[in-house]
């Protein structure tokens, strides 16, 4: 047990400048000097094509590739955390930025991140010549927007549904807009942040890695990183190497959890809004040793005038609103409306002309076609993942010892980027023959499938004892037990899970439609390789056709299924 | 515009306040509060009493600026109230405190909403949480606090302040009835004692005799909309003593008043300013008559506890007392229970009339179809409804149907209670039957082929 080898809090207190301070000293050194050797790799000289940074495929060099991916990761948690707090406060105190703010969230939500690479690399590498910082900005950006949407939606929710008479409290005790941020609204939204923050964070490894090799416009970009390390692996066949790469990853995900993710949960468990004590509040003993050593304390209590005087400062900047009124919409709402409509509009046709001008009304129906393709193997791909694991996952769920043991792991699972494997998927895929336009189902599969088994272990678990000791009691039993009561009642976490996985399942369809090693490289008709075909040559009209009808495809099944399957979980099979 | 003159003890006065929300679908207004005239003096205690519905809540918060007057004006000290009053502090119902920060941050936050120093207002802040009885507990966090420390939390946070009117929202209504017994005890002690930390207190509430016992004067507001109907005076010496003859009367008188929205508020309790509320015009529609939002399982509960009472009469503060409802939740049966003719009331007595004794007394069977003919008889919208089904060659029709005819005179979540009612009035009459996966009202079998019997 990893608890064991540190004393416990007790012991700890018992010395007066205690061993949890020197760990805390130790650690703060540790992860400072980190950074600074990381970090100055940024900015070695990049002057493409003739300097490009080179991988290393020697396995001693792998912490630092690790190092620096995870660096990226965090950058681009920094940005999401501060782009979700402003963007997520101001479409919930204006209402007609509102009007456009969650619609456009919405859709970008759908976007495939992946398919943008080819516009933001371009973009940045002009931004920063003759460095390597743009290649990274692309990077940190591409995992930026792979994590962002889901953190913004989380907090612009929680602001909306802050309880009622709290709102008022804090009008009627005339706090700044300042203060009611600080002391109300990140509070009572930071525990939806929090994990949803670690869930994006998860899945952030995937794009991380796959951003960090990429060709975009008949180029080759490398960027130092994990991710380019598996590439260059792949490209000289080298299997201990990626081996090596494996587990690097997997030992650089537990860590982060453990020091960065379980006590920031365990932290952030006193803003529950609930307002009595919970029975099982989650443990870390890292927030242990924090909370037990003095110098943190000891920092807070020497910086508190200076915190005060910021507070004051930017309380006297953002004096209390006037309480909202409930005014109905303004003669002027009707023509901002109308702008909206004409920008949106204009917005689309310039899409659809630039489209049909390039490469005409076939293309479009071809790619429509590919579309289809693809959304059958998504299909294909949730019916089995739902047959294979909800009857694992619930028979998990029913087992409270089995839960707690396994879902750590599944969570560590779903957050395992994906296409660390596909190397070994590709390799097999190669010796047995198999089609990749049936093997990349699987490639999909090895990213998303993990959000179905993690939610029917939540929603077995939701389903209340005396329900289950019912079905017993009346002698319910194999399909019969199922179709009364496990189904109804895990339905609304597997929508939950099944719109999660979808969405995986679309985004990863660019890099699993088309795989390579060494010097072979399987290519299925489909989506996601039109869209990575389209990038690699830099081909802007069937770039744009490839990623709009990907996203039309993905916003249309969200509308037209998981929207009605959400209310048909909402409605009827309300727990 | 009149000029609005405000007597010069006046804290707060509110002069033809008009309040009303808009209907979904730009379907026109809904009216919460209609001419409120009134004023809350330097050493008094108000309680403003009525049932749902009244608006009370919303005559609150337009006192304390958190929601703006739709007509009229509110005065704070003589001045015309614009944003959040700033000599106002309120308790909540459901105290309102923010979890993740402890008692005494809580009860420092308007200090330093304020700018005031670190010291000082932790000073202030222990000296307000002495006074309600938290010594100690300075640095527990909400969680850890039962209901009762919590709302002396809610009590500490507002007296902090110092302000001239505490507002109190059905501030013990969340609590049980010891704890709540012993907090009002307690605030009325601090008041008696002369040490209260502001000038006077406002509370709203829908319990009779909490009304009776804190406050100097009762407003009652009638509903639908919502408006003044009268006041009475406590003329009690303080603390009022709750087994005194005069304080029970004073309780029945209410009542009284309470379940008959006729009664002028006059005689009985003296130096009474009377009001009749205009009478209502005949609704146009029979969705435009509200429905009390009683379920069946309470109606014929109600009956069975007064047919054992001598007489079938009962004392509807004895009821209430007996039965632990609060005005809130029992009036609303008491107003169906008369609607449907099951029993008239008068003089804070509720008398079974002969079909309701029938109704107490007799099988399921014949109860229902008692139920029946008294809800076709008194129930327009019952009626209607069964007629709408009865024109339809399908015999059914979809709910939402109704809902927007609801829609037409009910914010959405009214309509939506209104439907709620009567959907299940009308399954236990079985008048009709509601599917409510398809979201439709059929008529019965037997209903339908009554109807198509007849020539």
């Amino acid at each position: 047990m990893l608890k064991r080898t540190f004393p416990s809090p007790e012991a700890l207190r018992r010395f007066p400048f205690g061993l949890a301070d020197i760990a805390v000293i130790l650690g703060t050194l540790v992860l400072l000097a980190l950074i600074a050797r990381i970090g100055a790799g940024t900015l070695v000289s990049f002057q493409p094509p003739d300097v490009m940074p080179g991988i290393d495929l020697d396995p001693r060099n792998l912490p630092y590739y690790a190092g620096r991916s995870t660096l990226r990761m965090f950058i681009a948690l920094l940005c999401s955390t501060v782009f979700t707090l402003v963007y997520g406060y101001v479409a919930a105190n204006s209402r007609r930025a509102e009007r456009v703010m969650i619609p456009l969230l919405d859709i970008l939500q759908s976007v495939p991140v992946l398919g943008f690479l080819s516009i933001t690399v371009t973009g940045f590498i002009a931004l920063f010549p003759g460095s390597l910082l743009g290649l990274e900005a692309a990077s940190i950006f591409a995992t930026f927007t792979s994590q962002v949407w889901n953190m913004t939606f989380s907090f612009y929710q929680s602001l909306r549904t802050v309880p009622k008479e709290l709102d008022e409290a804090m009008t009627l005790y005339r706090l700044s807009r300042w203060q009611r941020f600080t002391k109300l609204e990140v509070p009572s939204a930071m525990i939806g942040l929090v994990w949803n923050a670690m869930m994006s964070f998860g899945g952030g490894w995937f794009f991380v890695a796959a951003s960090e090799a990429i060709s975009v416009l008949n180029q080759n970009y490398t960027l130092p990183g994990i991710g380019s390390y598996v590439a260059a692996a792949i490209a000289k066949e080298d299997l201990p190497s990626l081996g090596w790469a494996l587990l690097t990853i997997a030992v650089v995900i537990l860590l982060v959890d453990q020091m960065f993710w379980r006590p920031l949960i365990a932290w952030s468990d006193k803003f529950r809004l609930e307002q009595s004590a919970s029975a099982d509040t989650p443990q870390s003993w890292v927030y242990d040793l924090l909370q037990t050593a003095r110098i943190p304390r000891l920092l807070g209590k020497a910086l508190t005038p200076i915190q005060d005087r910021i507070n004051r400062l930017l309380s006297a900047l953002t004096p209390p609103s006037p309480p909202r009124s409930d005014a109905p919409e303004q003669p002027n709402d009707r023509l901002y409306s109308l702008i909206l409509l004409f920008v949106v509009g204009a917005l689309v046709v310039t899409a659809i002309h630039f489209i049909l001008t390039t490469v005409g009304i076939n293309e479009v129906v071809t790619t429509f076609g590919l579309g289809l393709l693809t959304l059958l193997r998504v299909t294909v791909l949730l019916i089995f993942a739902t047959l294979i694991w909800t009857p694992i996952g619930v028979a998990i769920g029913f087992n409270p010892k089995l839960a707690r043991l396994l879902q750590p792991v599944v969570q560590f699972l779903a957050s395992f980027p994906a296409n660390f494997i596909f190397p070994f998927a590709t390799l097999f895929f190669i010796h047995t023959h198999i089609s990749i336009n049936w093997g990349s189902i699987l490639l999909m599969s090895l990213g998303s499938q993990w959000y179905i088994l993690f939610n029917s272990i939540a929603g077995a678990q939701g389903i209340p004892t005396d329900l289950r000791e019912m079905s017993m009691d009346v002698g319910l039993q194999g399909w019969q037990r199922w179709r009364r009561l496990i189904i109804p009642g895990i339905f609304s976490a597997w929508v939950t899970g099944g719109v999660t996985a979808s969405g995986g399942a679309w985004n990863a369809s660019i890099v699993s439609e088309i795989v390579s090693w060494g010097q072979s490289t399987l290519i299925a008709t489909g989506l996601g390789a039109y869209i990575a075909q389209a990038t690699a040559v830099g081909d802007w009209p069937r770039i744009t056709l490839g990623i709009g009808m990907m996203s039309l495809f993905v916003v249309g099944i969200n509308r037209l299924l998981w929207r009605r399957l959400y209310r048909l979980a909402e409605t009827k099979y309300h727990l | 515009m009149t000029t609005m003159q405000t007597p010069p003890d006046s804290l707060i006065a509110v002069k033809q306040v008009h309040k009303s929300f808009p209907l979904p679908d730009g379907k026109g207004e809904f009216n919460v509060l209609r001419d409120i005239n009134m004023t809350v003096r330097a050493g008094e205690v108000v309680a403003l009493l009525g049932r749902s519905g009244s608006g009370k809540s919303t005559l609150l918060r337009i006192m304390a600026g958190l929601i703006p007057p739709s007509q009229g004006r509110v005065f704070s000290n003589g001045k015309p109230l614009y944003g959040a009053n700033k000599n106002v502090a309120m308790v909540f119902q459901s105290f309102a405190l923010l979890p993740w920060l402890t008692v005494q941050e809580n009860v420092e936050l308007g200090l330093e909403a304020q700018g005031m120093p670190r010291d000082e207002r932790r000073h202030r802040a222990l000296k307000a949480i002495d006074l309600v009885g938290l010594d100690g507990f300075e640095s527990a966090y909400p969680k850890e606090l039962s209901g009762g420390m919590k709302q002396r939390v809610g009590f500490a946070r507002a007296f902090v302040l110092e302000p001239q009117v505490l507002l109190m929202d059905e501030p013990f209504s969340a609590l049980d009835v010891l704890t709540s017994e012993n907090l009002r005890g307690e605030i009325d002690d601090l008041w008696n004692a002369g040490t209260f930390p502001s000038k006077s207190i406002l509370i709203v509430t829908h319990n009779i005799e909490e009304g009776v016992f804190l406050a100097d004067r009762v407003i009652i507001l009638g509903s639908n909309p919502g408006q003044v109907r009268g006041e009475v005076v406590i003329d009690l010496p303080r603390s009022h003593d709750r087994t005194s003859d005069r304080f029970k009367a004073l309780v029945d008188y209410i009542y009284t008043i309470m379940t008959n929205p006729e009664v002028e508020v006059t005689a009985s309790a003296p130096a009474i300013v009377s009001k009749t509320p205009t009478e209502t015009p005949v609704p146009r529609s029979p969705y435009a008559k509200a429905l009390p939002h009683a379920r069946v399982g309470g109606i014929s509960g109600l009956l069975e506890l007064i047919i054992d009472q001598p007489d079938g009469k009962d004392d509807i503060p004895r009821l209430a007392e007996r039965i632990q409802l609060e005005v809130d939740d029992l009036l609303p049966i008491l107003d169906s229970v008369v609607l449907l003719g099951f029993a008239e009331v008068s003089q804070g007595d509720v008398q079974l009339t002969e079909i309701g004794q029938d109704f107490a007394t007799t099988t399921i069977l014949r109860s229902k179809d008692l139920f029946r003919q008294q809800a076709l008889q008194n129930v327009p919208m019952l009626s209607s409804i069964v007629q709408t089904l009865q024109e339809k060659r399908s015999r059914s029709m979809r709910a939402d149907f109704f809902l927007d005819l609801l829609d037409e005179y009910y914010p959405h979540e009214e309509a939506e209670r209104q439907f709620a009612t009567v959907v299940d009035w009308g399954r236990y009459a079985e008048l009709f039957e509601y599917d409510a996966s398809e979201d439709r009202l059929y008529l019965p079998e037997l209903v339908a082929a009554a109807v198509t019997e007849e020539p």
